[in-house]
Formats: C-alpha cells, sequence, structure tokens
C-alpha cells in the first residue's frame, strides 16, 4: 500500500481510507490517465468505473483491485457540470472502452480519445441529450 | 476473396439472450467481430435509486436468471462495506454454501449448453439432469429454485434446519460420479480435444487487457479469484483452493470450471458439516452516509458493486458490474483467425450472461404497448400448444 502512495505521489490530491481495505485517492483529471497508468504498471487490475451525478459536480471513480492485497484502490475525478470533458483511458486499456461508452450515454460525459462514441445500450431510438442517470433534468419515460 | 458479414443476433437460434454479433469473414475465417449490446437494457442501476437497501436486496437478485444470488451477495458486501458491520459465523457459513451451491448448477448449465454447441446432446441432458440435484437443494433451503431470497444486509434471511444439511450433503455426493464421468470424457475424449484444444485461445496478456475475470481468466493462468484476494463471507474459514488452466483455450475452460465444482463441494460440506452454532443476523439498523464497494466471486467471475449513501434510505448511486461486462469483450479477441463453426462455442466459452451485462426490463415502451401477465403468458402458451396440434392433425 506504501509503495502504491509512493507511486502516486505528486499526482495525489487527498486520500480516504475505509472500511475492508478500500482506498479512495482524489487526482486531477488533466492526471488522470497518468495516474492510472502508473497503477496498471504496478500490476492492478481495472475493475470498472462509476461515475455519480453529485448534483453541483460530476464524480469519476476508477476502480482498480489490487489482488495481492485483497484491496480495491478508486481514482477520483471531479468534473465541474459545464464542463464534463474527461481524457479517456481507452486508447491505453481496451477494458475502459464499453464502460466510458456507458458513462457518455448514461450522464453525458464526453472522453477525449475514445474513438468509438456509439451507444452501449441505449436504444437507438432514445433522445439525443437526455442521460439517464442524470439527477438535474427530467428523464423521458 | 471479399469480406462479408455474418450477422448471428440479435435474436438467434443459438443466443438464449438477445446480443447482435457481427462477424466478418473471408471465406471460412473469421477477420474480425463488432459486438452490439443494449437489447436487454433494464435500467436496474436508475430503479435501484429509487429503492430501499432491502429492496434493493430483491431488486439485484433479479439481475441474472442463472446466478441469482451472485448479485445480492456483492450488494451486501458493498453495504456492509460502507457500514463497517461483522456479521455472524453462522451467517458467513450459510453464504458461503449458497454462493457454492449456486457455482455447481450454474456450471453444470454451462457445461450443458457447451456440449449443445459442441454437437454433444448427451452431455447437456446429462448436465441439466445432474443440475437438478442443486435446484432441489435450493428449493427445500430457500422453497425457490432460482432467486432464493437468502441474503440481507447484516446476515441471511432463512437458515438452514441442521438436521437437513447431512441429507443435502449425502445428495451432493451423489453427484460425484456425474462430475467425475464428465471430467473422464473431457480429458480423453479425442472429438472434445478437437473442437477445443487451441480453439479460442486468449492469452494472459488478453486476460489483463480486457479486464477478464473468473473462469475465463483462470484458463489462461490468471490467478485471480476474489474468494482468496478479498475474503469475505467463510471463504478464509476453509480449505480449498483456486483452480488454474495454463492454455486460455475452450478446453482449459472446461476443466477449470469442472475443477471448480469439486472446489465448491468441499467448500460447501465445510460449511454445512456441522454449521456453527448463533444467531443469523447482526440486525443492522440504518445506513450512515459514506460509499462502499462489495466484491463476490460468481460463477463467471468478479462482481463488482458500488454504493453511494447521503444518509437517507436509498442509495444516492448504485453501481453495478458484472463480470460478464469485462468477459464478453474478449470475444472480439477470441474468435479471430478461427472458422465460422467455431465461432459458436468461442462466443460461449465465456459464459457470456447478457442480463447481466446490461443490468438492464422495459416492458412497456413507448405507449400503447399493453404488459404481459402471468395469466397472460399461460393463455398465449396454452393457444400455442392448441395451435400446434391443430396443424399436426391431433385433437
Amino acid at each position: 500500500m506504501d509503495e502504491l502512495r509512493n507511486a502516486l505521489g505528486d499526482l495525489a490530491e487527498g486520500w480516504e481510507e475505509r472500511h475492508g481495505r478500500r482506498l479512495y485517492c482524489a487526482v486531477s483529471r488533466e492526471r488522470l490517465v497518468e495516474a492510472a497508468l502508473r497503477l496498471l504498471g504496478r500490476g492492478l487490475r481495472f475493475a470498472t468505473a462509476s461515475a455519480t451525478d453529485m448534483r453541483s459536480a460530476m464524480e469519476i471513480l476508477y476502480h482498480f483491485s489490487i489482488d495481492r492485497e485483497g484491496a480495491v484502490l478508486s481514482l477520483r475525478v471531479t468534473l465541474p457540470k459545464e464542463d464534463l470533458v474527461a481524457d479517456s483511458l481507452a486508447p491505453h486499456l481496451a477494458a475502459a472502452e464499453w464502460i466510458e461508452r456507458e458513462m457518455a450515454e448514461m450522464l453525458g460525459i464526453t472522453f477525449r480519445g475514445l474513438t468509438d462514441t456509439r451507444r452501449l445500450l441505449l436504444a437507438d431510438d432514445w433522445p439525443a441529450g437526455s442521460h439517464p442517470l442524470r439527477r438535474d433534468g427530467e428523464v423521458p419515460g | 476473396m471479399t469480406e462479408r458479414i455474418i450477422p448471428i443476433g440479435p435474436y438467434h437460434p443459438l443466443q438464449e439472450e438477445p446480443e447482435f454479433f457481427r462477424l466478418h469473414v473471408e471465406g471460412e475465417r473469421v477477420l474480425r467481430l463488432d459486438i452490439q449490446l443494449g437489447y436487454n437494457h433494464r435500467g436496474i442501476e436508475k430503479l435501484a435509486e429509487s429503492k430501499s437497501y432491502d429492496q434493493i436486496i430483491f431488486l439485484v437478485e433479479r439481475i441474472c436468471g442463472i446466478c441469482s444470488t451472485s448479485h445480492p451477495f456483492a450488494s451486501v458486501n458493498a453495504v456492509e462495506n460502507l457500514i463497517g458491520v461483522a456479521i455472524p459465523e453462522r451467517a458467513r457459513a450459510i453464504r458461503s454454501a449458497i454462493g457454492e451451491l449456486e457455482r455447481i448448477h450454474s456450471h453444470l448449465l454451462w457445461l450443458g449448453l457447451a456440449g449443445h454447441f459442441l454437437g454433444y446432446n448427451t452431455v447437456f441432458m446429462w448436465a441439466w439432469k445432474a443440475r437438478e440435484t442443486v435446484l432441489d437443494i435450493f428449493e427445500s433451503i430457500s422453497g425457490n429454485r432460482q432467486n432464493y431470497a437468502m441474503f440481507k444486509v447484516g446476515g441471511v434471511r432463512r437458515d438452514i434446519r441442521d438436521d437437513l444439511a447431512p441429507g443435502y450433503l449425502a445428495a451432493l455426493d451423489r453427484l460425484r460420479p456425474t462430475l467425475d464421468l464428465f471430467r473422464k470424457a473431457v480429458e480423453d475424449d479425442p472429438v472434445i480435444h478437437a473442437r477445443t484444444k487451441g480453439v479460442g485461445v486468449l492469452t494472459a496478456d488478453d486476460i489483463r487487457a480486457f479486464g477478464a475475470v473468473g473462469p475465463t481468466a483462470r484458463a489462461s493462468g490468471v490467478d485471480v479469484d476474489v474468494r482468496r484476494d478479498d475474503p469475505y463471507a467463510a471463504y478464509d474459514r476453509v480449505e480449498w483452493k483456486v483452480c488454474l488452466g495454463s492454455n486460455g483455450d475452450i478446453h482449459d475452460k472446461i476443466v477449470v470450471r469442472l475443477l471448480e465444482m469439486d472446489e465448491s463441494l468441499r467448500i460447501i460440506r465445510q460449511c454445512l458439516g456441522p454449521l456453527p452454532p448463533g444467531e443469523i443476523d447482526a440486525r443492522v439498523k440504518g445506513v450512515p452516509p459514506g460509499e462502499g464497494i462489495g466484491r463476490h466471486e460468481a460463477p463467471r467471475g468478479e462482481v463488482f458493486h458500488y454504493v453511494r449513501s447521503d444518509g437517507t434510505n436509498r442509495p444516492a448511486r448504485y453501481k453495478v458490474r458484472a463480470p460478464s461486462f469485462m468477459n464478453v469483450a474478449t470475444n472480439v479477441k477470441a474468435v479471430v483467425g478461427g472458422t465460422i463453426s467455431d465461432a459458436a462455442i468461442i462466443l460461449a466459452a465465456v459464459d457470456p450472461c447478457y442480463c447481466c451485462t446490461e443490468r438492464a426490463v422495459a416492458v412497456e415502451h413507448g405507449t400503447g404497448r399493453r404488459l404481459w401477465g402471468g395469466d397472460d403468458l399461460v393463455r398465449l402458451s396454452r393457444d400455442r400448444t392448441r395451435r400446434l396440434r391443430e396443424e399436426m392433425g391431433r385433437p
């Protein structure tokens, strides 16, 4: 764990530790891909990402499993609501592609560098510009 | 030769669930695969935001129609991680026993389907017959063959009776000869070898790139299993081992699942013989603000749930990541270079679950379309049977 803290070093903007080997590390969106690549380089496994509409801002967690220690380290990125753009991890890691496509359609986040921007789960006739997991607007029924 | 596209899906006799594979082929060779999802999206994560934590367990139990306890297992792990609660020993043992019974019936279901895709319908019949033993045990424990409703935050909802446990273990022992028979068939049968060895190979690097999990990863020699790596329930209290393959082909995926069923039997025997005495519920009151991550090694691999609480009785965010979400994507690698005839078994080899991948029922789409109830479905079924009889000239 200490090794990972050192590895992220200057990229980390804050650490939180929760029950049962769960670590959360805040990083800026500009440094997210760099932080993720450092974790992957140390053998961590990308589990998934989860985006949450916090009403005032959008938060994305990139969850990495530290299998040899039975822990999960999540990188936390906060995006301002008026500028929902983040760099894509997919060009570096195939595992990130589907979940970034899902976050894009469900929450309206744009991933810079994501080449396949087709919808993953939503129907073709779902209205454009409507994102079901957003909490700041009406979702059509 | 020109490149052609063979569409499989979204509705196709090969598939139990809707998904759309476009096989780009040149002659018999598969050049490329394009996967299109979303035909099964039900909006479970959105729905979870309007449910209480107790209701969510019932909701997520309905994500998967095969391994129905996988999502409740990860769900209670996530909420208990958020709260920081320890659960009683007896509840731990019951949880692991339920998880392993499910692994056996899920692997047997897959084994049957794999046999079917290879043209071995005897394997299909035998595997599904053996699976009934496990479903009977589930019915005795919970009243249900599927959707057992055993889990709750803080413990389990229902006890396993001490006087019935020896009967369950005896029934499981009677499964062993059948499992041995399958293992010998996979070891010895030249046709199974010809159809599965060196077919649909995934290297350890492929597994890491796609983040694949479960038997799909372990068949390629990637040693991950959250039951051992991040222990929960009773998994660090019993003796068992993680089963690995090395070649990453279909054959090793079959072998890994067969070996895992033996380990599941070992775990169940230690959990149930006898169950630790005591309470089955830690009686949790309320969920504080915070966030939690819960994992469970489901039959298809790691299920990952993330829950965010704002202190009310409903989550602010509920994220579900099923193993198939990671595993299905590996098909774009596994089918390339193979022949069209191998595509069916390769696409089935990760034991894909699209219900889980898409968590996704909009039964009523748009307006004006009616909802089908149980009575309607029974009527439809009877009408069709009558029509078939008439067409065949039978009264």
